[in-house]
């Protein structure tokens, strides 16, 4: 599969901030690509950069096959986005907002109503259409920007935290939209501080801090750099923990965790549901009541706080040496 | 479509987005129709009465000043609201689209150029009805209305350039007005220039609002033969040298502005 978006060695610095410290990315067509990081790892600055607003220091990066920076006008006409922050214009309606943007896409006056309208109803907005922007909830102006982006049904598109104030509904709604728009083929890298998010809409997953990727794969090949399946059960009284304990110990594949307080015990597995349905069966036989039982796998707010967090120590050792 | 088609039809899209935005914001076009008819009482009656002018009602000899002056006032809504745009991310979704880069500014001037147009025929129907009259042949009140819309529109460049420059509101609303004030003031356009004491008549007589406000005067038919004919060579010669001046201003300041915008946007 040709890469959608490639970069390399970006580099981008606001005076003495390093904002982005050698960023390395590829996606290829027709997937998503997710940028997890915690507040100022570059990942704004990285989707800045990819939709031609900010020029790099150094390194660089193609989209849909154009150069970011020399070929930043023709590029254009290949991507939608949608920022971090609302893109609208308050004193224009909803329609409005959505026919300038298409119009600017140069889809000419027909189509741009036609798209502007059938955006609208997607995302929910159709109540509000001929309302000035200006009184829209923040969740709706964003709504209104992510159509925004989709006006030209661009090959490839950049959301800067997409989900970012808005509610349940219409942040499952948007989910559906960016499926649909994949299954057509569309490329999506997107950033996103929900880690639920990632796993669920992103192929891969690059977490980033200081303005570089430190660990990329797969949701599952994250989880698994940090650990694997781990039961966790709770029983009704101190003596049943015990025996518990000694019951299930044959399933553990590495130290299992006992907390008396909450009458708890975690045992880390291989096999996730049939070791699970096994250690049951076990306590069932010895008639051990079980309070809670689950099948936990790290997540990737794990992940994330095991990576970055790791991250920072391995800095801090450096520098005392 | 050609390059320049694009650039032009994205200008059109821009220009239509800014004449809703000032239709929508009842401040903007409080500024774009109920000050100039402000300006036209005001300026008409409470100067009008105390100065009599022997063969022309002092309206005649006012009105060429005050619209200028509106043009000079009602480019602040221009940089005001430009500077606005500037703090909100509006201009990062144009950025993002395949649109001509030119047609922001391109647009910005032309919706303010419609601006004008609503608040000058404001201005001339109000000045009719308290006595007004073009002397002129159609020909020449036509090129006066021209040369009014063509200072307006170089005007336009000026302002969006000080805005760019500037890039926040209160800090251009200020400086607009510092501006904008003595630049009226300092000129023909509410006294007899060659009435001014020596130095100040000379920055009268040479600023450039005075030779607009004279052409416009030369081709309404206003000015008034029981003043004395001003002496200063850009007066003479008002309107060739107010078309010079539109011509500078507009190949100073529109690759000025342009530059700019693409300094200010891309931080
Ligand atoms: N215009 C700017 N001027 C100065 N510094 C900036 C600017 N924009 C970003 N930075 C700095 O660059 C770094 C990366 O910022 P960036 O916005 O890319 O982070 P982010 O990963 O998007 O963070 P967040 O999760 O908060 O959105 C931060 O340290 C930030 O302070
Ligand atoms: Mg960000």
């Amino acid at each position: 599969m040709p890469a959608a978006i490639t970069a390399e060695g970006l580099v981008k610095k606001y005076g003495d901030v390093v904002a982005l410290d050698g960023m390395e990315l590829t996606v290829p067509e027709g997937t998503v690509f997710g940028l997890l990081g915690p507040n100022g790892a570059g990942k704004t600055t990285t989707v800045r950069i990819l939709t031609t607003l900010l020029t790099p220091d150094a390194g660089h990066a193609t989209v849909a096959g154009f150069d970011v920076v020399r070929d930043a006008r023709r590029l254009r006409a290949h991507i939608g986005a949608s920022g971090q922050y609302a893109a609208v214009d308050d004193h224009l309606t909803g329609a409005e907002n959505l026919e300038m943007v298409g119009r600017l896409y140069h889809l000419g006056v027909k189509r741009s109503r036609q798209r502007a309208r059938d955006l609208l109803d997607r995302f929910d907005l159709t109540e509000a259409a001929d309302r000035p922007v200006q009184g829209y909830s923040g969740g709706m102006r964003r709504r209104l920007d992510l159509a925004g982006a989709l006006v030209a049904t661009p090959p490839v598109l950049f959301l800067d935290e997409p989900t970012t104030g808005l509610d349940p509904r219409a942040r499952a709604s948007l989910w559906e939209v960016i499926a649909e728009l994949v299954a057509d083929g569309t490329t999506v890298l997107l950033t996103t501080q929900y880690m639920e998010e990632a796993d669920r809409l992103a192929d891969r997953i690059a977490v980033v801090d200081h303005g570089r990727v430190i660990a990329l794969g797969t949701a599952d090949q994250l989880k698994d750099q940090v650990g694997g399946d781990r039961i966790e059960l709770s029983v009704t009284s101190a003596a049943d923990l015990e025996t518990a304990r000694r019951m299930l110990a044959p399933l553990a594949v590495g130290d299992m965790q006992l907390d008396p307080t909450a009458l708890q015990v975690t045992i880390p597995v291989i096999g996730g549901a049939a070791a699970l349905t096994s250690a049951l069966g076990h306590l069932a036989a010895e008639r051990i009541a079980v309070r809670d039982a689950g099948l936990r796998r790290p997540t990737l707010d794990d992940v994330f706080l095991t990576l970055t967090g790791h991250e920072t120590d391995e800095t801090s050792k450096e520098t005392v040496r | 479509m050609n390059s320049l088609q694009v650039a032009f039809a994205d200008g059109m899209t821009i220009a239509k987005r800014n004449a809703l935005k000032i239709r929508r914001a009842p401040d903007l076009l409080g500024g774009v129709i109920m000050l100039p008819v402000v300006f036209v009482l005001l300026f008409t009656y409470v100067f009008g009465s105390m100065i009599e002018l022997p063969g022309l009602s002092y309206a005649e000899y006012m009105l060429p000043g005050i619209f200028v002056m509106t043009i000079t006032s009602s480019a602040q809504i221009t940089g005001y609201t430009l500077t606005q745009d500037l703090q909100k991310g509006i201009f990062d979704r144009f950025r993002t689209l395949p649109m001509s880069p030119s047609a922001v500014l391109t647009g910005q001037t032309v919706s303010d150029l419609i601006m004008n147009v609503t608040s000058i025929v404001t201005m001339a129907l109000v000045g009719l009805l308290v006595g007004w009259r073009i002397h002129s042949s159609p020909l020449e009140a036509l090129l006066g209305f021209g040369l009014l819309l063509l200072f307006a529109y170089a005007f336009s460049w000026v302002t969006a350039t000080v805005a760019l420059a500037l890039r926040t509101p209160e800090i251009f609303n200020n400086i607009a007005t510092l501006v904008s004030l003595p630049l009226v003031f300092l000129s023909n356009a509410f006294v007899d220039s060659t009435r001014l004491p020596g130095p100040l008549q000379a920055v009268a007589e040479w600023n450039p609002v005075s030779t607009f406000i004279q052409a416009a005067r030369v081709l309404f038919g206003n000015a008034s033969s029981a003043l004395p004919a001003p002496s200063a060579w850009p007066l003479r010669h008002a309107v060739p040298v107010s078309l010079l001046w539109s011509v500078v201003l507009l190949a100073v300041f529109v690759p000025l502005a342009t530059r700019l915008y693409k300094r200010a946007v891309s931080r």
